[in-house]
């Protein structure tokens, strides 16, 4: 334990905690104002639209609350020294070797993707895709107030993507992934020599056919396999399309749109469904998933 | 004394109205300050409530200055170079009077913002804030986020030690997968791209992390990021006043 308390105390992690403790009060408060206007005729907010002079009832806010930053941000400084470890040598690497905390998430979905995904492809579309959402939203309530219920397929897209997948993965990444990146509890002692044994196959051959034949090329059933997964998972966008077409909503979002929508959100699902065939086997004793897709080119 | 200074020209070329409580000063207030007139005269009583805006962009430009200001102090102290970079660290951390004050706050300055960036950009989205008209300047928004999160990256390879520098190995060697531009990404060797031609050797001007990186990510920390955040940061600015302040529930009350 005394060294999961080291770890959290550690300066340069202070802000995964304070990360943690501020993303949990402020779901919480969202969460009560929602509540709170979804039950209400109109919103709170639509009732305290009188306008109020910006000098003083603003400015003093403003100075206020910077007078309070530069308390806090003062006492921060002159009570943690921010670090300053031996001088850099190429020829020692620690272990484990973290990349800087806001990007732990991502060195985590290293644990299941190839590089050219957790490190290129995915952040682009996290990028892109924070772009694209004002444009493929077109729910025009629930602009100006908080709510739920007038958006929560929204909402919980969002709250899932950043509270899990960026948020958790970061405090995972920080506090629970040893030397090796290897899982450690809290509590559990971070021992360098640990070599966790595990074998990963590829997911077609959990269905008998072998990602390699004897020669070491690949088999061609096995890449096809893995195209039909890939192609398959996509699809499901194609086939909720055609059956919900000519619904109201689907007629006004129209094809660009959902296709947009659809690409992202089956792209996030899709990674949350490689992490599960990844660990959910060891589970029951059975073989991690590596690869979905082989091909010469790319691994999936 | 105070009210014959109050007389002079100096002082009325300076200060234009009187501190006289009244609906028109408080309004000259705001329109005669440069740096308040970013600011409407007026606004919509909910957005002073910090539990609907959590205050936090405001405080993200807060810390944005309290970085700039720091950060010019530590260039005093600071050259760029493997020789020196790590000297200075520890000159300034033993020997600098208030270095490591000074040091300290640009860093705890450095990561709070990314956390309140992240922060502003929740609470934009739970608001719905992002909905018409203020659709593009979320998108700047998202280029501001990036830019805090280069910012920052680039910041934790200056003090040349065992922790920048392997962060940045292993922020960096991401760029080696990049598909078609980097040696071991899909397709990347197909179009010839080896270890000292792809992306990853122009960001760090060379095969690995070395001096030529230093160089790179402090001008990059030092002159380039920031002045394009600050260019960022005034559209983004100029954006919320220009899309009507505050956003605000202008549409639920007409129903
Ligand atoms: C360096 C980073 C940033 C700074 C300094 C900044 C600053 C601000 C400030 C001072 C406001 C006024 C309202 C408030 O304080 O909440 C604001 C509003 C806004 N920001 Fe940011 N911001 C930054 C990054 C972002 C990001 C990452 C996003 C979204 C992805 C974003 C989207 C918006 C939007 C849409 C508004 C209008 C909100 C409304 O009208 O309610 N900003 N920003």
């Amino acid at each position: 334990m005394g060294q999961f308390l080291e770890i959290l105390s550690k300066p340069d992690n202070i802000p995964i905690v304070l990360l943690l403790l501020s993303v949990i009060y402020f779901t919480w408060l969202y969460w009560v104002k929602a509540k709170r206007n979804d039950m209400a005729t109109v919103p709170v907010e639509a009732t305290q639209d009188d306008k109020v002079q910006v000098w003083p009832y603003l400015v003093r806010i403003e100075f206020l609350m910077t007078i309070a930053i530069m308390a806090v941000m003062v006492v921060w400084s002159i009570a943690l020294d921010a670090p300053l470890e031996e001088p850099a040598n190429r020829a020692l690497t620690p272990n484990p070797s973290k990349a800087p905390w806001y990007f732990l998430g991502l060195q985590e979905l290293l644990v299941y993707f190839d590089p050219w995904i957790a490190g290129v492809v995915l952040p682009t579309l996290i990028i892109v895709g924070l772009m694209a959402i004002p444009y493929v939203d077109i729910n025009e309530k629930g602009n100006g107030y908080y709510t739920y219920k007038e958006r929560k397929f929204a909402v919980l897209t969002f709250g899932f993507g950043f509270l899990i997948m960026w948020v958790a993965l970061i405090v995972l990444g920080t506090f629970l992934r040893g030397p090796g990146w290897n899982f450690f509890w809290p509590g559990e002692v971070w021992d360098p020599h640990y070599v966790a044994v595990l074998t990963n196959v590829d997911l077609s051959e959990y269905f008998g056919i072998t990602t390699r034949m004897p020669d070491n090329s690949l088999n061609p059933l096995a890449f096809i396999f893995g195209a039909v997964c890939v192609g398959g998972f996509y699809s499901l966008g194609v086939l909720y399309w055609i059956k919900n077409r000519n619904t109201d909503l689907m007629q006004k979002l129209g094809l660009v749109r959902y296709s947009v929508v659809s690409f992202l959100f089956l792209s996030m699902v899709g990674v949350v469904i490689k992490v599960i065939l990844r660990l959910l086997p060891t589970a029951f004793g059975l073989n991690p998933v590596k690869y979905v897709w082989v091909t010469p080119w790319f691994n999936v | 004394m105070f009210d014959q200074l109050k007389k002079t020209e100096v002082y009325k070329s300076i200060f234009r109205h009187s501190y006289q409580d009244t609906q028109r000063n408080r309004a000259l207030q705001i329109v005669d300050n440069v740096f308040l007139h970013l600011h409407p005269v007026r606004v919509p009583r909910h957005a002073t409530n910090l539990s609907y805006t959590w205050g936090m962009g405001g405080i993200t430009f807060l810390l944005f200055l309290i970085l700039t200001i720091t950060g010019v102090i530590l260039m005093f102290y600071y050259r760029p170079t493997a020789q020196y970079a790590y000297e200075d660290m520890k000159y300034l951390m033993n020997d600098v009077p208030f270095g490591p004050l000074i040091r300290n706050m640009h860093r705890w300055a450095a990561h709070a913002m990314v956390l309140t960036v992240m922060l502003h950009m929740f609470r934009v989205f739970l608001t719905g804030s992002y909905k018409p008209p203020r659709q593009f300047n979320w998108v700047v928004g998202v280029l501001l986020l990036v830019l805090t999160l280069l910012l920052s990256f680039s910041g934790y390879l200056l003090p040349w030690d065992q922790l920048s520098i392997w962060a940045v190995t292993v922020g960096t060697n991401m760029a080696r997968a990049t598909p078609l531009l980097g040696h071991e990404g899909p397709l990347g060797p197909e179009l010839g791209m080896r270890i000292d031609n792809d992306v990853r050797f122009v960001l760090l001007g060379g095969t690995e992390v070395g001096p030529p990186t230093l160089l790179r990510f402090y001008v990059g920390h030092c002159i380039f990021l920031p002045l394009i955040a600050v260019i960022f940061m005034a559209v983004h600015f100029w954006r919320v006043r220009k899309d009507g302040g505050i956003s605000g529930p202008e549409a639920a009350k007409k129903i």
